[in-house]
């Protein structure tokens, strides 16, 4: 069997092989991946972004609890920025799950952008998809959450939860600079310290202050590290499913997948650095490299 | 080409993990991808993070004592999983004379105190770089 049809199967390990080709985009990963996207259009995705340290991790694990709860089974994609000089990474958001590091129901893999930006990894719709092909009911995908270039998962996952701390002024602006737009639902996590109820209210004022839309996005304040508050975000987020556009959303992520495809057997492959600087030996600058590369593949440029 | 992934872990009751944390940036600055799971994990929850992260190794730091416990609990698991392709690796406070009975149980190598994470990253680049690339 494929390590497709036994991660289809629900087996662990080969789900967590076909992962990592798919990250690597080594071995069989596209076949493997075609058997892997047949199977998919089930799973709620549910996206956390929102600045480091604001608390997606911990509340990532409350959402994992509740769920459990529920008797839905989990999958989860934490991503975290690789290193530009090495492309090593540190990921470390699993410290903040780890009771449960032995629920079968859940399974959880770490992530490194590996360059991508907008913070996600390239696979991460693939990740996505394995779970969903796994029949994971529900999926949350942890982005990096560098601030303000977070639109990516805006568009991929079914509802976006964009978290902030109290009285960070620095988020509000973010918020301001264009997150307002990104989020379905806010989280105003660390309600425990002193500014939380200030901080709820200034975001209200201005989603009430912004374009009027079908969703208003609620606010909802939390203590992930209580799992106080997390009722009410499961309950904006069973009701935001019905406002949202899940097919478009679906249509997003194919198109990711697509892109990250066509990105490895295009660029990665064929129009690499070191085919590019030969090709600009004879042509001089990059336009007419690449309208000649784009024309010898019989491509309009 | 496909990344080396490496999972740190600190098993144990024992307080600090800042040996561990040394050496996970030591491995992120060589390039490689180390999934960090923080303190007090038992040998039921590393197999498992071991084997949804899909990595190629697994590295210990004890100083509780318990090795001799831990790390023969962790390649049993690994072994009843159909995993023992992955690779475990320890470092941290362990008397030599127990050192051949870790390696008999299926542990790759102990870093004594004192070993430079040098030795660790050539280490990994010998046992597994050469192995996935
Ligand atoms: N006081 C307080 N601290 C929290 C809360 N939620 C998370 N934290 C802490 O905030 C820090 C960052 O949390 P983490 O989940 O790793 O944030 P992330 O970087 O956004 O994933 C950790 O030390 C958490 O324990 C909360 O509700 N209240
Ligand atoms: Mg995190």
């Amino acid at each position: 069997m494929s390590l497709a049809d036994r991660a289809i199967a629900g087996e662990v390990r080969a789900a967590a092989r076909l992962m990592r080709i798919a990250d690597d985009r080594t071995g069989d990963y596209i076949q493997e991946m075609v058997k892997i996207w047949a199977h998919t259009g089930h799973a709620r995705i549910i996206g956390i972004t929102g600045a480091p340290g604001s608390g997606k991790s911990t509340l990532t694990d409350a959402l994992i609890t509740h769920y459990r709860s529920l008797g839905k089974s989990v999958g989860v994609a934490a991503v975290d920025p690789s290193s530009p000089f090495s492309g090593g990474a540190i990921l470390g958001d699993r410290i903040r799950m780890a009771t449960h590091a032995n629920d079968e129901g859940v399974f959880i893999r770490s992530v490194a952008t590996r360059g991508h930006l907008g913070g996600l990894s390239v696979s991460a719709m693939d990740i996505a998809a394995i779970f969903d092909a796994m029949g994971k009911d529900i999926i949350i995908i942890e982005t990096v959450g560098v601030g303000q270039d977070e639109v990516d998962i805006s568009s991929l996952a079914d509802t976006c939860i964009v978290v902030v701390m109290p009285g960070a002024g620095d988020d509000i602006q973010a918020i301001k600079a264009g997150i307002l737009e990104v989020a379905d639902i806010f989280v105003v996590n660390k309600a425990d310290r002193d500014g939380a109820d200030r901080t709820a209210r200034d975001l209200k004022t201005m989603l009430e202050l912004g374009a009027k839309r079908v969703w208003m996005p609620p606010v909802v304040k939390t203590i992930a590290l209580k799992k106080s508050g997390i009722e009410e975000l499961a309950e904006g987020i069973a009701l935001h499913s019905n406002y949202s556009d899940n097919e478009d959303k679906h249509f997003a992520r194919l198109y990711h997948a697509a892109l990250g495809l066509l990105k490895d057997r295009l660029v990665n492959s064929c129009f690499t650095p070191d085919r590019f600087r030969e090709l600009l030996k004879t042509q001089g600058d990059p336009y007419s490299v690449t309208i000649k590369w784009l024309k010898n593949h019989g491509l309009e440029a | 080409m496909g990344k080396v992934r490496i999972l740190i872990a600190k098993p144990g009751l024992d307080g600090h993990d800042r040996g561990a944390k040394v050496v996970a940036r030591s491995l992120r600055d060589a390039g490689f991808e180390v999934i960090y799971t923080g303190l007090r994990q038992t040998p039921e929850a590393i197999v498992n993070t071991a084997i949804q992260e899909d990595v190629d190794a697994i590295g210990i730091s004890i100083l509780s004592g318990a090795h001799n416990t831990v790390f023969p609990a962790i390649t049993g698991l690994l072994k009843e999983k159909g995993a023992s392709d992955i690779v475990v690796f320890g470092g941290g406070v362990i008397p030599d004379e127990d050192i051949p009975f870790l390696l008999e149980s299926g542990v790759a190598i102990i870093f004594t105190p004192g070993t430079s994470t040098e030795d660790v990253i050539k280490f990994v680049n010998e046992k597994i770089t050469a192995k996935i690339h």
